[in-house]
């Protein structure tokens, strides 16, 4: 027995002290509200996909040259439409510990942080930099909320894309690519007759509510579509019943294992002559041209071409990944840096040719933009050119209908039932909230 | 002479205290949380929490979603922990028969446990691809190859059994551990019980049929239970061979949607009541089941 007893209290003693150092640092973490630190920046997105991931490190490197004091810390967080990262990112805010500047799609997908009051207002800053000048009018107005600002776009992407492979169309008979849905589905209808090829490759879930809003457009016109958006908007009527059957439409003619794959899969099968069209935003592009191992190396014109989504020509659906400044960011001097980064000329020419996209500035140089770019930039700057604004990628719907849109896509994958699905519409219109 | 009588206790409390603490606020601290965020409206960041009576309980049924999310998990629950249990017996069946190099035999059947759902997720769900012939990968692939291409099927994005295929890698994860537990169960099954029926002349079948499993009993239910409560709750498995997508959605994946992708905290919560509820119906049977069987000893 007396041997045991120091044994024991030496095992209390670890225990206390233990706690004791766990005490410690939990006060510790909190320590250090300094708005004006600019020691390091951490900067949270979710590019990390071929061609995303290197616009980020060039961007960075940029950033690192100009600001030598400060630390970059990359928290991006994988998974295509940043489904996982924003997960990640709530909880972050929840808890107080917001990175010094987060990745959101400009426009409603940033409400619910906006009226949590998690990310601040960035008048100022645009101000002080001159910012208010230098991005296009109507893009200021779409992003402003009550008459504030509140993030800083780094670029601009067009969702309404049609990538297909100009050596199936041959077989299939197709001369050019289709204008119209109606021509489209016929378009399909001959891929799918001629070849052995996929008629229109898709990937999991979120790629077919890109395809939806695509067709939504593409049947509705700009203006209706832009309409639905709108509160109290009516998804109840014909024009959307008949868009929502071409949808269901369009369904059966896309590949079996689609839920498998992430949309680069899906894209892929398009410049590897396995599909012969696929719709998906325009980073495909920077995917589909640049060297290995992230991008595949292939070559407008021969490999893929690409057009206007089918009845979507003249119009442009734009979305932006743009950062913001989250409140108590703990490096506040360090993310204010950041977002002058990404908002300058230089940070914004070194990143968009490397991710797919273009400017959100008016005075990129234009000479970088080259092959379908060049084309994208020249659309976007047009006088003539219509928006509209994507609803997947975050630009009219909050996150709910977001997500309500999202599941009743996904049940009607299951049921193919183009009435159930409306009707779902319907109700997430009306539950949206807006 | 108090100071010596809390010398006795007073060094085992301090030692547990810091995990009873910790129990006590991240565990049942948050249950408790989570139920009072289930019975209020909060239905986005900034509302005020209130009251609303279990009203979100009654609601969540009338979600699209919810129903279905339900069905797969039954289905998932029904296919893995039966998948698991007989897989499980009949490796330990074997290995009890005298196997040479049993020893590494039980090592390679357990190794899977070793491995997190996230990462093996990754190859089950290439090796699950349901490509048609021309461009299929994995088991498709292999079926084709080997001429069984009537064996190729959608897996796991059947609308209907495909939470079936789904259990497929819980299964193969986890039917070592109930080899594990089955063979020390027959292992302690005294030999002279065997020897006495096949005495009578009782076939090998028979033996294991009415002499060794009526005494593994215990063991059947344990494996149940700590199966049962894995199945309601799988959540990275799902994640990572099919994402968020609603062909394999089950209650953890839709608590996930509701708090992270919707922003609406009571639901989330609520659905997590749910899942508590379910895993508790299971365990907390076998707790006080197990604490009797200990007081009796």
């Amino acid at each position: 027995m007396r041997r045991r007893a120091p044994r024991n209290r030496r095992a209390v003693f670890a225990a206390v002290a233990m706690a004791g150092a766990l005490a410690l640092t939990a006060c510790g973490a909190n320590e250090d509200e300094g708005s004006n630190d600019k020691s390091q920046v951490e900067v949270f997105s979710w590019w990390t996909g071929p061609g995303e991931a290197d616009g980020l490190k060039a961007m960075q490197a940029d950033f690192e040259k100009k600001n030598p004091g400060t630390k970059f810390v990359n928290a991006a967080i994988a998974g295509g439409s940043g489904t996982q990262a924003k997960a990640v990112l709530a909880s972050r805010l929840q808890n107080r510990k917001p990175p010094d500047s987060f990745q959101g799609h400009a426009g409603a997908e940033l409400l619910d942080y906006i009226k949590a009051g998690q990310i601040e207002p960035l008048d100022d800053f645009y101000q002080q930099n001159n910012l208010t000048s230098v991005y296009p009018q109507q893009l200021i107005d779409q992003i402003t909320y009550q008459g504030k600002i509140y993030s800083v776009p780094v670029n601009i992407h067009r969702s309404n894309v049609l990538w297909y492979n100009p050596g199936i169309l041959k077989d299939a008979g197709i001369s050019a690519p289709p204008a119209s849905i109606a021509e489209f589905i016929t378009a399909l209808k001959a891929v799918k007759e001629k070849t052995k090829k996929v008629p229109l490759s898709l990937g999991a879930q979120w790629t077919a509510d890109h395809l939806l809003e695509n067709v939504l457009l593409g049947d509705l016109g700009t203006d209706a579509y832009n309409a639905l958006w709108k509160p109290g908007a009516d998804w109840s009527t014909p024009a959307v019943t008949k868009a929502l059957n071409d949808f269901a439409e369009i369904m059966r003619y896309t590949t079996l294992e689609a839920a498998s794959t992430d949309w680069q899969g899906a894209a892929k099968a398009v410049v590897d002559g396995k599909a012969a069209f696929n719709i998906m935003g325009d980073w495909a592009y920077g995917y589909f041209v640049g060297s290995a191992p992230n991008g595949l190396g292939k070559k407008l014109d021969t490999d893929f071409k690409y057009a206007a989504a089918p009845g979507t020509e003249g119009t442009y659906m734009w979305l932006s990944d743009s950062f913001t400044l989250p409140k108590s960011a703990p490096h506040r001097a360090g993310a204010l840096a950041w977002l002058k980064e990404v908002s300058s000329k230089e940070g914004q020419d070194l990143f968009n040719p490397k991710k797919g996209s273009i400017p959100a500035r008016k005075d990129a140089d234009k000479s970088l933009y080259t092959g379908y770019l060049k084309d994208a930039f020249e659309q976007w700057n047009s006088p003539n050119i219509k928006l509209a604004g994507s609803f997947w990628h975050g630009v009219n719907a909050n996150n709910k209908w977001h997500t309500d849109i999202d599941t009743a896509v996904g049940l009607f994958l299951q049921n193919k039932d183009a009435a159930k699905l409306q009707q779902a519409l319907v109700s997430a219109a009306k539950n949206s909230g807006l | 002479m108090k100071f010596r009588r809390s010398r006795k206790w007073l060094p085992g409390l301090l030692l547990l205290s810091p995990s009873i603490v910790a129990i006590g606020l991240f565990v049942y601290g948050l249950i408790f949380w989570n139920t009072r965020v289930a019975l209020s409206g909060k239905h986005d960041e900034v509302s005020e929490y209130g009251f609303d009576k279990g009203k979100n309980f009654v609601d969540l049924w009338d979600q699209p979603s919810w129903p279905g999310a339900v069905q797969n998990a039954l289905v998932f629950t029904a296919v893995f922990v039966v998948g698991a249990l007989v897989l499980g017996a009949f490796l330990a069946f074997l290995m009890d028969k005298g196997i040479r190099g049993e020893a590494s035999f039980r090592v390679i059947y357990l190794f899977p446990m070793a491995v997190s759902f996230i990462a093996s997720g990754v190859v089950w769900r290439w090796l699950m691809n349901p490509a048609p012939p021309e461009r299929a990968v994995g088991f498709n692939q292999l079926f084709d190859k080997l001429h069984l291409g009537a064996l190729a099927n959608s897996w796991w994005q059947d609308p209907t059994w495909g939470m079936a295929a789904m259990a497929l890698p819980a299964i193969w994860q986890m039917s070592g551990y109930v080899m594990a537990l089955y063979l020390a169960g027959f292992r302690s099954v005294p030999e002279e019980l065997r020897e006495a029926a096949r005495v009578d002349g009782a076939s090998e079948w028979k033996v294991y049929r009415y002499v060794v499993f009526p005494q593994l009993r215990p063991i059947t239910l344990s494996a149940l239970i700590i199966l049962g409560h894995i199945s309601l709750k799988v959540f990275d498995l799902i994640m990572a061979i099919a994402g968020k997508q609603i062909v394999t959605y089950v209650p953890a994946v839709a608590t996930f949607v509701e708090i992270f992708d919707r922003h609406d905290p009571a639901n989330g919560a609520t659905i997590a009541t749910y899942l508590l509820v379910a895993v508790a119906v299971l365990v907390i049977p076998y707790l006080v089941w197990s604490v009797r069987g200990e007081r009796s000893r």
